[in-house]
């Protein structure tokens, strides 16, 4: 057995085999000072040793396919949440959905189902994608409800397979449909702005995620909006949100069509507030992206600057929030996931 | 040489026109330009094609090329929801009525992006282009349906924009800056799409609703034939540099 030349085969699948062993010439001192202390036979033992501590303890950042696959993941859970709620497209709905489909204005179903739409193309334009690359699209994921709101894959109610977590009634209740679609929408948006930079070696496939990540933030304006308003009122965009205290506290049940501060937590703050909070950089993380890399939606720092009325003269005046406002933030792929789970079933790998 | 040139012809245009912008303070933001990178390349890049169309404001190339284009957009919209507060229109809204709440965030936000930008170019140590002079003589400030179906323009075409602008960008951590805020003018299509007509946040005009369901993105020379329309002469761009 040769572990230079195992190392040189794994090369050739992972090119940065020697990144991840400290570096090329510290294992290779590393190795030739085994052998001299090791016998033969514990050598492999020991490379073995070696190569866990490398594999395991750094993770890889995402490649194409990697995030590709990652975002399918999230159209999935997308898909389905609207499917399972407003009627699988192309099916006839039953009779509960027939029921919920009322609860909601004209305007406003009709934007949930063109949403619908949207996500039930983004899932099918990803696999595209995916397969066109040479890649492998991750398996669908267990869509066939076996009660209100779960499958064997999900639980929109956040009770992780029970169907009564703090989102019950999820496909009963327009209100509650509609808060979960923000946080829905609104973590797609970040999490294609965090996948963004391990797409930059492919410009079309970047140009792709990047014309799907604007679309998102359609849908959550067009989401926040309808909550602003009401699901039944059917001149939603007509309807100033509150402001009965503080701004960003009434944000939570009466949103802009964009994100103030961390509105308060989002739709509910107990569950929702990860949607609007800080994340966590990977070890992989470019080092070229300034800090914060990760922030909660309410930061003002961007390029390195504070935004402010003292940094930015000709603002002189403007409100606090809207410096927060004006810039979205990216979320990491495993903090993301976190959220996705919310939603999935105990025992679910479909998040991993 | 170029530098000489562009603030040589700021100056002029800041006596002869009313600019789009109030100056900021560059010394604050020198304090963080140490961080960025490569900062003396990008001058270069940033220079090469400033000599080009005369009468043409050139953004440059490069990743300061794509930045000076994203400026050059922000000064426009910044610029409209800045005129837009003089019209009767928008001052004829009650207080606390949706349209004018929107129309105050809009341009807080699109005045905040235009001061970003110029900021972080100079910050960059590059040099920003210099304030444009809209044309906004097609606009009746006085109508909705022609404030708002300009600002629906504006959106749209700051969204496909930006999108189309992505591939152009080198630099990881632009990339994301213009994620940053693609999201946000997205967002803002929406609501001013909604305004216009209930539940068009998405329309077969900026996206492939029938099929990807993706945003219909456009390049820089398809997206300044619509924005030159709304430049005055001299301040109409060029964008041969990153197109």
């Amino acid at each position: 057995m040769n572990i230079f030349e195992i190392i040189s085969e794994i090369e050739k699948v992972d090119p940065e085999v020697y990144d991840r062993l400290d570096s090329r010439r510290s294992i290779f001192k590393h190795m030739s000072g085994l052998g001299q202390k090791l016998t033969a036979a514990a050598v492999p033992l020991a490379f073995g040793a070696v190569l866990n501590k490398a594999y395991a303890q750094t993770t890889a950042a995402p490649g194409v396919v990697d995030v590709l696959n990652f975002a399918l993941r999230l159209e999935y859970l997308e898909s389905t949440f609207y499917n399972l709620g407003l009627g699988t497209i192309g099916a006839t709905a039953t009779a509960a959905q027939t029921t919920f489909r009322s609860g909601f204005s004209t305007t406003n179903l009709a934007s949930l189902d063109i949403i619908r739409l949207d996500e039930s193309n983004h899932v099918s334009a990803l696999i595209a994608t995916i397969t066109a690359l040479g890649g492998t699209p991750i398996a669908a994921p267990n869509r066939t409800p076996n009660a209100l709101g779960v499958t064997g894959d999900f639980d929109f109610t956040g009770g992780k397979g029970t169907g009564t977590g703090p989102f019950a009634g999820i496909f009963t209740t327009p209100a509650t449909f509609l808060a979960v679609a923000q946080a829905l929408e609104d973590t797609g948006v970040r999490a294609y702005k965090g996948g963004a930079p391990y797409l930059m070696s492919n410009k079309d496939v970047l140009t792709a995620a990047l014309n799907i990540h604007s679309v998102e933030a359609r849908h959550a304006s067009r989401l926040r909006t309808m909550r602003r308003a009401g699901a039944a009122n059917n001149t939603a965009s007509a309807v100033a949100p509150t402001n009965s205290g503080t701004n960003e506290a009434d944000r939570s049940a009466s949103p802009k069509s964009w994100i103030s501060g961390n509105d308060n937590g989002g739709p509910a703050p107990a569950v929702t507030a990860p949607v609007y909070g800080a994340g966590t950089a990977p070890a992989y993380t470019p080092t070229t992206l300034s800090a914060p890399v990760f922030p909660a939606e309410n930061n003002v720092i961007q390029g390195g600057v504070t935004l402010s009325a003292t940094t930015l003269t000709a603002t002189a005046n403007f409100p606090t929030l809207s410096y927060s406002e004006a810039f979205d933030e990216p979320l990491d792929v495993p903090t993301v996931l976190t959220i996705a789970k919310t939603f999935a079933v105990t025992g679910s790998t479909f998040f991993g | 040489m170029s530098n000489k040139l562009l603030s040589g012809s700021q100056q002029v245009e800041t006596d002869l026109d009313q600019p789009l912008y109030t100056p900021i303070k560059r010394r604050s933001f020198f304090m963080y330009a140490g961080a960025t990178a490569g900062a003396t390349a990008l001058v270069l890049a940033g220079c090469s094609k400033s000599d080009s169309s005369p009468g043409m404001v050139s953004v440059g190339s490069g990743d300061v090329g794509v930045l000076n284009y994203a400026y050059a957009l922000e000064q426009l919209e910044a610029g409209f929801y800045t005129q837009l507060r003089t019209g009767s229109y928008y001052t004829g809204l009650a207080a606390g009525n949706a349209e004018k709440l929107i129309l105050d965030d809009l341009y807080y936000h699109e005045v905040i992006h235009r001061e970003f930008f110029k900021a972080a170019i100079t910050g960059a140590g590059a040099t920003p282009i210099k304030a444009l002079t809209p044309d906004f003589s097609k606009i009746d400030f006085t109508s909705r349906t022609s404030v708002l179906g300009t600002a629906k323009a504006f959106e749209d075409l700051g969204v496909a924009a930006y999108n189309g602008a992505g591939r152009r960008i080198t630099s990881a951590n632009y990339l994301v800056i213009a994620g940053k805020i693609v999201s946000v003018e997205a967002r803002h299509a929406a609501i001013i799409r909604d305004l216009v007509s209930e539940g068009t946040f998405v329309g077969s005009d900026v996206v492939a609703i029938g099929t990807t369901s993706t945003e219909i993105s456009k390049d820089p020379a398809t997206v300044v034939a619509t924005a030159n329309t709304f430049l005055a002469d001299g301040s109409k761009l060029d964008v041969s540099g990153i197109q």
